[in-house]
């Protein structure tokens, strides 16, 4: 049975007032939180409220001048390279305790403490450790984010379907195939779950990091406006890292949308 | 009973789990003799729980067994576990196909571990899957597949390889009986086509009837209870009598 046109239009009508019903209330609460912020401006001090306008100017500033963008590419750079040396060392130890029952009973309690340890306790330590500011900020992503990535990729090599790897041991695959055929795709949807909290997690460490330790960097310029009550500074540099974060999520979940298409999409969702 | 040329052997076989030193082990398998000869068409019979996946995981050279001997062709599977790629096949009482593959990206799977070209591979691959009416949907990932048209590519995947074993845990036990009944026919004729030898496990009678040209009974744990041998002319009354038999061995 084919449906009539006006069954059509008004299914179309439909589902467009649902993206604009989507659209909308996830616009909603940054237009209330915003509009508040701009009435406080006009009965509160610049330097404690300054005006929306004002903080848009100074953005627009940084992402204009070079000297100041450089310093947002910086952020950015220690962040990714922050997360991609906890990936893979992560990684690595996670393959380690999957293996082996005595590397994961040694090494689980080991990172559990890691967790437990204060973002500004490793940059203590780091200042006190290491000379240069890039090695100081390196370290301290990592170990602030190689626990979360440890525990998150064992757990989804111990999630693994027993059924699947048994389907594809029976073909007798070398260990380079396993891993490329089977352990890789089956850990793929945990990965970028992981990259997805712990790019957040990051973003929020590497201020404290380049606060206490740098001579650059959006935490640096943090500290910068701080010393002259330049709120509108401090929320035009603090709204780099968000854009920052925004867009990594925005890459992430279209690589997500490409590579994991094979998902089933049930029509009736959670 | 013993076969004139066995490619597969399990010589007093026994296959025990669970911790022996604190006496909770349990016997899958217990002092089995079994030989299976080229060609044949076995089919493994008996109650659910009574070892016969056990005795499959141990033929496939995925586990080891607790003692005795298993040869497949004369060698270790568990031990020389590289040497039989490509040498034995299994299909899997469910489908196990990987989700993130089209279909025929998971018939292709064992070819890529004989390092078989794409081009080649994806020819293969192809042959097998029209064989099995499944042309057309070779780009279709398997939740957009029935349940019948998954264990087909698994089937596919299984004759891919070329491999001159087939091991079949209970492929078509989760299908309808329709489903089942034309899939069986259309796997016979292929084993036969290409003359596989084949181990079947089943818990149905009218399965092992219709698939096996031998039938062995299984008492629990895993050792034979009967080994029976069916002719292309066992008449439709010697197969009730078989039926029978079974019957009164599986009900003890």
């Amino acid at each position: 049975m084919t449906m009539s046109e006006p069954q059509a239009a008004r299914g179309a009508t439909k589902a467009r007032g649902a993206i604009w019903r989507r659209a909308f209330s996830y616009i909603l609460p940054f237009v209330v939180v915003a509009s508040l912020w701009q009435i406080a401006s006009l009965f509160f001090p610049p330097f404690l409220f300054p005006s929306l306008i004002d903080v848009f100017k100074r953005c627009f500033g940084i992402l204009v001048h070079w000297d100041q963008l450089s310093d947002v590419l910086a952020t950015v750079g220690r962040i990714l390279a922050g997360l991609a040396g906890a990936f893979f060392i992560g990684a690595a130890l996670a393959v380690v305790m999957a293996r082996s029952q005595s590397a994961n009973r040694f090494l689980s309690p080991i990172l559990t403490l890691f967790q437990g340890i204060p973002a500004l306790s490793w940059v203590v330590f780091a200042i006190i450790w290491f000379h240069g500011i890039e090695p100081r900020i390196f370290f301290i992503m990592v170990m602030t984010t190689l626990p979360a990535f440890t525990f998150q990729v064992l757990g989804a090599l111990q999630g693994m379907s027993r059924d699947l790897t048994e389907m594809v041991m029976s073909f007798r695959p070398t260990r380079a195939k396993l891993f490329r055929v089977m352990i890789i795709p089956a850990i793929l949807p945990d990965i970028m779950t992981a990259w997805k909290v712990n790019l957040g997690n990051a973003s929020r460490v590497v201020v404290v990091a380049e606060l206490v330790g740098a001579t650059g960097g959006v935490g640096y310029e943090l500290l910068q406006q701080q010393q002259v009550f330049d709120m509108a500074g401090a929320l035009a540099w603090t709204l780099q890292l968000v854009f920052f974060v925004l867009i990594a999520q925005a890459v992430l979940t279209f690589i997500e949308n490409i590579v994991f298409r094979y998902r089933a999409v049930s029509e009736r969702t959670l | 009973m013993t076969v004139a040329q066995p490619i597969i052997r399990l010589d007093q076989v026994t296959k025990a789990f669970g911790a022996s030193s604190a006496g909770a082990s349990f016997k899958a398998v217990d002092r089995l003799d079994l030989e299976v000869g080229s060609g044949q068409m076995l089919a493994l019979l008996g109650k659910t729980g009574c070892g016969k996946s056990t005795i499959f995981n141990m033929i496939a050279g995925l586990t080891e067994p607790t003692s005795g001997i298993v040869t497949v062709d004369g060698r270790n599977p568990f031990h020389d576990f590289d040497a039989f790629r490509g040498k034995i096949a299994i299909v899997f009482q469910n489908d196990r196909l990987l989700p993130w593959r089209t279909a025929v990206q998971n018939v292709e799977l064992g070819l890529e571990m004989l390092d078989i070209p794409p081009g080649q591979r994806n020819e293969t691959a192809m042959h097998w899957l029209g064989k099995l009416g499944l042309l057309g949907h070779e780009h279709d990932y398997p939740h957009a597949l029935s349940g019948g048209m998954r264990q087909r590519v698994s089937i596919a995947r299984a004759f891919a390889t070329d491999a001159n074993i087939l091991l079949c845990d209970e492929p078509f036990s989760a299908l309808d009986e329709m489903t089942g009944r034309t899939l069986r026919a259309e796997f016979l004729k292929l084993v036969k086509e290409n003359g596989k030898t084949a181990v079947f496990i089943t818990h149905s009678i009218n399965e092992a009837l219709e698939i096996g040209d031998r039938i062995i009974v299984l008492r629990r744990p895993a050792n034979i209870a009967i080994d029976l041998r069916l002719e292309t002319e066992t008449t439709v009354a010697e197969k009730d009598e078989i039926r029978q038999k079974i019957q009164n061995v599986l009900a003890m």
